[in-house]
């Protein structure tokens, strides 16, 4: 038995057949070959797999590709602006806000999250805004300064350079 | 241009792919005809198999391909590292086999495995066989496994004992315990961690019908060694016909070091479908029960002393859980990596440890961040702080008493680091450990710590300061002394590099060693940067696949700057040698007449007379004009094996409350000053440190895997199993001093497991501190709430 869903991911809209049971982070994975979308675990826990749903954080992990019929999706790869970085993307980079890479885009998808509800957080709010999301390289100190850069940059309205080096 | 890229603060050349979601992981990787393989794992934890019905299994939708221990031949997994090798030790040695043919040792063992059209289909079909299962004793705890009467696992391993190592003078260090006027004994536990990458393991096997050949993609550290165990160890292909690949590694920590019964199990699978790709990536669940755990130690200290503090002897004997199998170098990481450096980087002059390595019903241990290493500072660190309390005497200043002093290197260490048969040593070549303490102390505010106590008081806390004086020895190892002293299987530990400079002046830098997150490819790049003048844009790093990469021995043990990057100088000065003498063919010069200076290759004396490194690579890449013996192309490859491991060092120090009416510890600040050496991207060492004190931490105060007395993994996922999470932390304050290593150009020690060497100690030690207004002066870990608030209210909860 197979259902019909369809969903816009990135702008872009799909039509995919899938099985009832399956999550929505394999139809992205998979059918949608949207890799940036990673699984760490198999209990909700990690938040590697979140994405945006209708504009809040879900774990995609948590959620059958069913549920989100006619719903709106913006994954990791749908953050950058055509040929840019999202301000978020940048703080990482900047600020050394991952070393394996395999947590950071749930980590970026969730402080989007953060930022859009609370511009201006705290290094305690950013802290406890991203319990959801396990990172095992970083002790989190440079994901928190990435976040807090972020905010900064997003607050001030910049413009986001563009794959900018040192 | 030297100076300025190397130890610069230059962002990562990975991240770009990695913050946009264009990382390639295992799991990312789709071939054509792709087919999916799950594994039945076993739910006891010793049992043995009376038969396997997979009939039902084999029928169900999309399956291609069921496969069990009878299916394979008798191929069990390599042990590389026995225990003491040629002294003379025995190891009772059992790997596990690619499935289990007869019995089962832990819960989560391979016994059967499916492979269909869809992970689904795979995973449905495995719940179709039926095993019939004879269950057996267990036993979890490795003590209570060598007592007379417990279940026994292996026939060739009576009481369960793996080896019994020993290393240091037992006669003298008897002696020094009996003569001294002050002994503290004590028992501790250095609990089974789970090593939680955030990436799982996967594999995916191709046969090749038309060449036989093999490809694998695998989640490894080591596709180099891998590709030598799978040929020669278990499939018995011939090394030049398998390929291994590793893909953008999501974290490892030692766990994908290793070699799995999965990697074969996907090699055979594939061939048995004539070649169509074989994927298996493991569930966190599986994670948790079949790769690697580490540490799981049971000591029993003694350290004993004069009145005023000068240690003087130090006596150990530590059961070591190796699991119900042995994993690849299982016995190496609780004799060599943690016996030999048990006094740390203290002037003990007598030292004595006995190791018993043990099987029980439980998941292989095996090397996790540090590997040995945090087992054994956090033995002589729990010492020393048991030692002070004893006399009386601030911890702090009883490490300076007893600290190896800066004119004593090179320092030849009691428990054995030593001298090897033919005459090699490894010896603690340098060091400086009371600035690095003293700057710690000051930053932490160790002087008005009194105050501090007082006033978390008057706020209901209990305030506790520790400290860890840790030394690593990392950078493993001279060969030579590796080959003498007979550990492992014959290795080797030296690491490779070829540099190539095309047509066009672009650089490539191909390594034998495998990142998983370290940034070699941003850190590699900045010393071909410094060496040849040539701009970071213009350099590529690769690495990560046997087909074009030098033979290395992967990344592990904090030896990838020490002996890769030395490689990388090496091959840099020889493509510059070169380049030099061509400069001169060009020039009309001779030789010894040109000077380099960044790029440009000058004629001595007339500056105005010389070539760039672009003109000249041109010219010999083409090769219309060479000098009598010169070969065209600037390609060079050079292999270095370092004369001594690296020895950093440093003084962590933990401030922790503990909360008066709940028992819950809070990490409140963390200083931490280190000495690794000269740095070749300071923003990079950071970042291992952060994450190498969280892990560490993560062990003091909230992480354990947990086994019931049936074998059952209680901790089975991260539901259970406390990875520590953002808030959890403070920020940890970092400090600084520069000791070069003398034993490489580059004068780098290694950074990767520092954080974790030291961490755990120093947290655990302030809790203790902490806890000692209710008079105890031990309690194991990890300190949880209602731990610690037990011991706060129940004398018999302590140690």
């Amino acid at each position: 038995m197979t259902e019909q869903v369809r969903l816009t991911v990135n702008g872009v809209a799909h039509e995919i057949t899938v099985e009832p049971r399956q999550l929505l982070v394999h139809a992205l994975r998979e059918d949608l070959g949207l890799t940036g979308t990673h699984v760490g675990c198999d209990t909700s826990q990690c938040g590697a797999c979140t994405v945006q749903l209708n504009g809040a954080a879900v774990k995609s992990c948590t959620v059958l590709a069913v549920q989100v019929d006619g719903g709106s999706i913006t994954t990791i790869e749908g953050m950058a602006p055509e040929g840019g970085l999202h301000a978020l993307q940048n703080a990482f980079w900047e600020k050394h806000g991952l070393q394996c890479g395999f947590c950071t885009p749930g980590m970026i998808m969730a402080a989007a999250d953060l930022l859009a509800g609370n511009p201006d957080p705290t290094d305690d709010e950013i802290r406890h805004g991203i319990e959801g999301n396990l990172c095992r390289c970083t002790g989190y100190q440079n994901i928190v300064a990435a976040i807090r850069e972020a905010g900064s940059t997003l607050r001030a309205g910049a413009p986001v350079p563009a794959g900018a080096q040192d | 241009m030297a100076t300025d890229v190397l130890g610069a603060r230059i962002k990562r050349v990975e991240d770009p792919r990695f913050i946009t979601g264009k990382g390639r992981y295992l799991d990312d990787i789709k071939l054509a005809g792709m087919t999916y393989m799950s594994i039945l794992r076993s739910p006891y934890a010793h049992a043995n198999i009376r038969s396997i019905d997979t009939a039902a299994a084999r029928a169900m939708p999309g399956v291609v391909l069921v496969l069990v221990g009878a299916d394979i031949p008798y191929n069990p997994l390599p042990m590389a590292w026995p225990a003491g090798g040629v002294a003379g030790i025995r190891n009772n040695i059992n790997t596990p086999r690619v499935l289990a043919t007869d019995s089962v040792k832990w819960t989560g063992e391979g016994v059967a495995a499916v492979i269909a059209e869809t992970v689904a289909q795979a995973v449905d079909a495995l719940e179709a066989i039926v095993v019939e299962w004879e269950p057996l004793p267990v036993v979890v705890d490795a003590e209570k496994a060598t007592q007379p009467g417990a279940p026994q696992l292996h026939e060739n391993a009576p009481n369960n004992v793996v080896f019994e190592w020993t290393v240091g003078d037992k006669a003298g260090t008897d002696a020094a315990l009996e003569a001294a006027p002050v002994i503290v004994r004590q028992r501790i536990v250095n609990q089974r961690l789970i090593p939680n990458p955030m990436e799982v393991r996967g594999d995916i096997g191709v046969y090749n019908p038309g060449t036989d050949e093999y490809t694998i993609w695998m989640s490894s550290q080591t596709p180099h060694i891998q590709r030598l165990l799978l040929s020669a160890f278990v499939m018995g292909i011939p090394e030049h016909k398998i390929r291994c690949i590793s893909p953008d590694i999501g974290g490892a920590f030692g766990t994908k070091i290793f070699c799995y019964a999965d990697m074969a199990l996907c090699l055979f699978a594939s061939k048995a479908l004539n070649g169509r790709p074989v994927k298996w990536v493991e569930t966190r669940r599986e994670n948790y029960q079949s790769t690697i755990h580490g540490r799981d130690h049971i000591t029993y200290l003694e350290i004993a002393g004069t009145r005023e503090g000068e240690i003087t002897g130090l006596r150990v004997k530590t059961y070591a859980n190796l699991g119900g199998r042995l994993s690849t170098i299982g016995p190496g990481i609780p004799t060599t990596l943690y016996g030999r450096v048990l006094s740390g980087c203290y002037r003990i002059p007598n030292v004595y440890c006995e190791v018993t390595g043990v099987y029980t019903n439980t998941t292989f241990v095996d090397a996790y961040r540090g590997a040995g290493r945090p087992e054994a500072t956090y033995v002589i660190e729990r010492a020393m702080d048991l030692f002070a309390d004893e006399i009386g005497l601030d911890p702090a200043e009883l490490r300076r008493r007893n600290f190896i002093a800066p004119d004593k290197f090179p320092y030849d260490n009691p428990s054995g680091l030593g001298t090897a048969s033919n005459g090699e040593k490894i010896y603690i070549d340098s060091g400086n450990y009371e600035p690095a303490m003293d700057m710690a102390l000051a930053t932490a505010g160790y002087a008005s710590i009194d105050k501090a106590k007082a006033d978390a008081r008057a706020r209901g806390k209990y305030l506790g300061i520790g400290l860890s004086t840790y030394i690593e020895v990392c950078g493993v190892a001279p060969s030579k002394w590796i080959g003498a002293v007979g550990e492992g299987w014959g290795a080797a530990m030296w690491e490779s590099a070829n540099l190539k400079i095309h047509l066009t002046g672009k650089v490539v830098l191909t390594m034998g060693t495998q990142p998983q997150g370290q940034g070699h490819e941003t850190t590699y790049a900045q010393i071909v940067s410094s060496e040849l003048g040539i701009p970071m844009d213009d350099i590529i790093v690769q690495h990560s696949d046997t087909q074009g990469t030098p033979f290395g021995y992967g990344s592990y043990g904090s030896r990838t700057a020490s002996v890769g990057g030395t490689a990388a100088v090496k091959a840099a000065g020889k493509i510059r040698e070169k380049a030099r003498q061509y400069a001169a063919h060009m020039l009309e010069a001779a030789v010894d007449d040109i000077e380099v200076v960044g790029a440009e290759y000058r004629v001595k004396g007339s500056p105005e007379k010389m070539k760039t490194l672009q003109e000249v690579v041109f010219a010999l890449d083409l090769g219309f004009s060479l000098p009598a013996g010169m070969e065209p192309y600037l390609d060079e490859t050079a292999y270095y094996d370092t004369p001594n491991c690296t020895w950093p060092f440093g003084t962590h120090v933990a401030i922790v409350e503990i909360d008066e009416e709940t028992g819950k510890v809070d990490l409140v600040r963390y200083v931490a000053v280190d000495d690794v050496g000269k740095k070749i991207n300071p923003m990079i060492v950071d970042g291992q440190l952060h994450g190498g004190i969280a892990q560490g931490v993560g062990q003091a105060l909230w992480e354990g895997a947990v086994y019931g007395d049936d074998g059952q993994l209680l901790s089975g996922s991260m539901l259970d199993y406390a990875v520590p999470r953002a808030s959890w932390f403070p920020n940890f304050e970092l400090g600084e001093t520069v000791t070069p290593s003398p034993v490489n150009p580059l004068g780098v020690k290694g950074v990767g497991e520092a954080g974790a060497i030291a961490s755990t100690a120093a947290v655990a030690n302030a809790v203790i501190d902490a806890l000692s207004p209710f008079g105890i002066r031990h309690l194991d870990m990890p300190y949880t709430a209602p731990k610690v608030w037990r011991a706060m209210h129940d004398k018999e909860a302590r140690s």
